[in-house]
């Protein structure tokens, strides 16, 4: 069965780019459009790698990861970070909050899809 | 059309929405709004567009989101105060990315004339790096590539030496992020050949085992065309959550220290085996590392694993560990949604939706009418089923028109850019305040919306507002204020366009008329009446127009527009306090409420909102002007009086007035007349039919209907009948 991946996006443009990447790849894609829909998506859809934006609405990119790294069922599930913010403070809040990785966007469709299968078993 | 192109047409609607959300946010920061959720909003629609442009390479559009962008992180953080002038600023910052947007959108991402001079405002005000030299660098460090920048890949180092040894230490934090040692030593064995040596020397007694702490390091040596970079690449992500130390090493073979590392793997396993339950596996965050081992021949005593491309294949044991929660959830997936509260429809699957529903109400209507004919009971079980099935069928045509309704906000939020042009174009300080924006009207109304708002906002500003010396004169503030609103009355939108201005000024209105011959000298006009002269074909004048109302458009096609929606506009005003103007919609134009009359045994639908009063003719009140022509007085006043059934050839001598019932209509440009019919049959609620589509145009006929009783009855098309009447009137005259 192919690997599920959520991504979180509030950027209906991004969550599209992000499908055509990654369906492409063979992917199986779920959407969410801010954290808290993530989170109702992931306990639905069990992906296996996420993919998330940071600046969203309701619940952006940090609260989301802590939610999903606070969560016993979820926290082994890897999370690459996708957003333009290139800054260290930005990359390391995500990292404390627990981010496996990160992408900047905008990114290259072959390396998103590298990084997914890096993080994957 | 292709995947991206469509992906593109998405990002274009969402720029669209989002710059709507921008200007929404900025102008309710102008009044006061300091809701960190408001700015952050405003600065998400900006990040959006700026991402999105990345994606599709639109650098001009990239450059100034990113100014822009700028400036609102030093807001949002409360270095930049978000001080009216700086508002001021945003806003004409946010109609030039809109403009950019539009030009990007129509394949002219380019240059702005207002572009550079704004964005320099931003970077002033914001701090960021002002003259031209330090801009270029500013944009060229800022480097959007599509589709190419990637994971901060650090610069490829050039090629030194031919080998590295890496030592791995992770921390517990790696395990916490979900990453696995195992994933990047598989990830470094593709950058070169490695040859992996494990060091489990610290790892406790079971009993003294703590699962989620991480006690297995790594010594690695890497051969090959790796370079350092590409080695720190692969740990980019882990930094700070492990020990890492990457040293370069001459041609020679690697690994020669090793071999105290010393590990018994098995028993190790005999300890787990002989005294843990399954459950007190030992570091389930990294079972990893003792997959591969295992795996591999080279089991106890061996400390060196020969390691060529993939020696370290993830485990799936550790993968089912690890996956234990969510696999439990998959198992419930199917019941829960996934992705989106909305859907988009092609609006015309709505129509055909519309149209069948159209077609049920019809048949529902047939079918009840039917059976009252057949004579049954009403508290039969039949006539009780049909009931229930007429409630019903209301309520399914209700909530399909609802699908085609939109709120009215995407027209309004068209204006404060609007406001804030005509303001600085007359010089005079306006504020928009709008009200009711949720209100929800159908769709193609709302786009029919948007050239009569225009001209009636402009007009509000350029004619209704005095200068801010007459307005201090008067003792009002210098800023005027235009109001915008909407809501829902007796089933219509009802909306109206206030001023706070001067108000008709009714001597002048009256002259012009007077001037142009649209009333005569001393006619008596109340001054409602005198208000609604503007409404008049050929009241608007070449001397009245200017550059902001004018355009050679009045309030006369105002009005037509409002009247071609089946709506209706009005106008009150006082002096010295300003006017209104009210225009009252449909809900939707898929229905129409219909005053159902006879005409010689034909059932005609005539629209409410033409209707004004309906009359019985008295002998002594109509006048003959000769041939069929005739005219009726009404309280003092002739219009005049059109026969029907005449008018569309149902009769070749006309209907004796008395003998009738009038409908006395105002059609277009406010023309009143008199429509002469048989007799009322009653109001109705009709569901419309395109004649043009199912037969051909008939002058005279709007569209037509089908009744409950299943016969078809023409919409009269007033203002066709009104303006051939007169026609022939003058001929015969």
């Amino acid at each position: 069965m192919s690997m599920t991946v959520l991504t979180v996006d509030d950027s209906r443009t991004m969550r599209e780019m992000l499908r055509l990447a990654l369906a492409d790849a063979g992917f199986r894609v779920v959407q969410a459009e801010d954290g808290i829909h993530g989170l109702e998506v992931l306990q639905a859809e069990a992906p296996q790698v996420i993919v998330t934006d940071i600046n969203m609405p309701r619940m952006d990119g940090f609260g989301f990861i802590e939610e999903v790294r606070g969560d016993q069922r979820y926290r082994g599930i890897p999370i690459l970070v996708l957003t333009t913010e290139s800054d260290a403070e930005k990359k390391n809040r995500a990292r404390m909050a627990g981010a496996t990785g990160w992408i900047v966007k905008p990114f290259n469709p072959i390396k998103l899809v590298d990084a997914i299968r890096r993080v994957a078993a | 059309m292709d995947a991206l192109a469509a992906i593109r047409d998405v990002f274009f609607q969402e720029c669209e929405e989002q710059l709507a959300e921008l200007e929404s946010g900025l102008l309710a920061m102008e009044g006061g709004d300091t809701d960190p959720e408001t700015i952050n909003a405003v600065f998400r629609a900006v990040h959006s567009i700026k991402g999105g442009a990345g994606a599709f390479s639109l650098e001009a559009l990239i450059r100034f989101a990113h100014v822009f962008e700028t400036a609102l992180d030093e807001m949002r953080s409360g270095r930049l105060a978000a001080s009216s002038d700086v508002l001021k600023i945003m806003l004409r910052a946010a109609d030039v990315l809109a403009d950019l947007v539009r030009a990007a959108r129509a394949d002219e991402d380019g240059q702005h004339p207002h572009a550079a001079t704004l964005a320099d405002e931003l970077k002033a005000m914001s701090g960021q790096a002002g003259d031209s030299d330090e801009t270029e660098e500013d944009w060229g460090d800022f480097e959007f590539q599509p589709m190419a920048a990637a994971m901060d890949a650090p610069e490829a180092a050039p090629a030194g030496p031919t080998g590295f040894k890496v030592t791995f230490k992770p921390r517990t934090d790696l395990y916490a992020k979900a990453n696995e040692a195992a994933l990047l030593l598989r990830e470094l064995a593709r950058v070169g050949t490695t040859e992996v040596e494990l060091d489990a020397h610290d790892v406790p007694p079971l009993h003294e085992m703590d699962p989620e702490a991480a006690y297995l390091s790594w010594i690695i040596t890497v051969t090959g065309d790796a370079d350092e970079a590409s080695i720190r690449e692969v740990f980019e992500w882990v930094d700070g959550d492990c020990e890492l130390t990457i040293e370069p090493i001459g041609g020679e073979a690697a690994g020669e220290d090793a071999g105290e590392a010393a590990f018994d793997l098995s028993a190790l396993l005999a300890r787990v085996q002989g005294d843990a339950p399954a459950e007190a596996a030992p570091e389930p965050e990294a079972p990893v590392a003792f997959e591969p081992i295992a795996e591999a021949p080279i089991a106890a005593p061996t400390p060196v694993v020969a390691a060529a491309p993939a020696p370290v294949t993830p485990p799936a044991a550790a993968n089912e560990a690890s996956a234990d929660g969510p696999a439990g959830a998959g198992q419930r997936k199917s019941d829960a949604a996934a992705a989106g509260a909305t859907i988009r429809v092609d609006l015309d699957r709505v129509d055909r939706l519309i149209d069948l529903v159209g077609e049920l109400v019809i048949n529902q209507a047939v079918l009840a009418q039917r059976v009252m004919e057949a004579g049954l009971a009403r508290a039969s079980a039949v006539a009780m089923g049909l009931d229930e099935l007429e409630q019903l069928t209301r309520e399914i045509q209700d909530s399909v028109m609802a699908i085609r309704a939109q709120p009215v906000k995407s027209v309004f939020q068209r204006m404060p850019r609007l406001v804030r042009e005509v303001a600085a174009m007359t010089g005079k300080p306006v504020r928009l305040v709008t009200e009711g924006e949720g209100t929800e009207v159908d769709k193609t109304v709302i786009e029919r919306l948007a050239d009569p708002l225009t001209h009636m906002i402009r007009n509000a500003i350029d004619h209704g507002l005095e200068s801010p010396e007459k307005r201090a004169a008067a003792g009002k503030p210098a800023e005027g204020v235009v109001r915008l609103s909407a809501a829902h009355r007796s089933g219509r939108i009802v909306i109206e366009v206030a001023d706070d201005g001067g108000g008709i000024n009714r001597e002048r209105v009256k002259s012009i008329a007077i001037e142009k011959g649209l009333i005569g000298a001393e006619a008596a006009l109340s001054d409602e009446e005198i208000d609604n002269l503007i409404f008049m074909p050929g009241f608007s004048t070449a001397s009245e127009v200017s550059d902001i109302s004018g355009r050679g458009v009045g309030m006369d096609v105002v009005r037509r527009s409002i009247q071609a929606l089946g709506g209706r506009i009005t106008i009150t005003s006082r002096p010295g306090k300003g006017s209104t103007f009210t225009m009252s919609l449909p809900l939707t134009l898929a229905v129409l409420d219909g005053m159902v009359v006879s005409v010689e045994g034909q059932t005609l639908v005539a629209p409410i909102t033409a209707i004004i009063e309906t009359l019985q003719p008295k002998a002594e009140d109509v006048h003959s002007l000769g041939g069929h022509a005739r005219v009726i007085s009404i309280r003092g006043g002739f219009v005049p009086l059109i026969d029907v059934g005449m008018a569309l050839g149902y009769r070749r001598e006309p209907l004796p007035a008395t003998q009738g019932v009038a409908l006395l209509i105002e059609g277009e440009g406010g023309s009143r007349a008199a429509l002469l019919c048989d007799a009322i049959q009653g109001q109705r609620q009709v569901v419309i039919k395109s004649l043009e589509a199912n037969y051909r145009q008939v002058p005279g006929v709007a569209a037509a209907t089908i009744l409950g009783d299943g016969r078809v009855a023409l919409i009269l098309d007033i203002d066709t009948i009104v303006t051939v009447s007169r026609g022939d009137m003058r001929k015969a005259g």
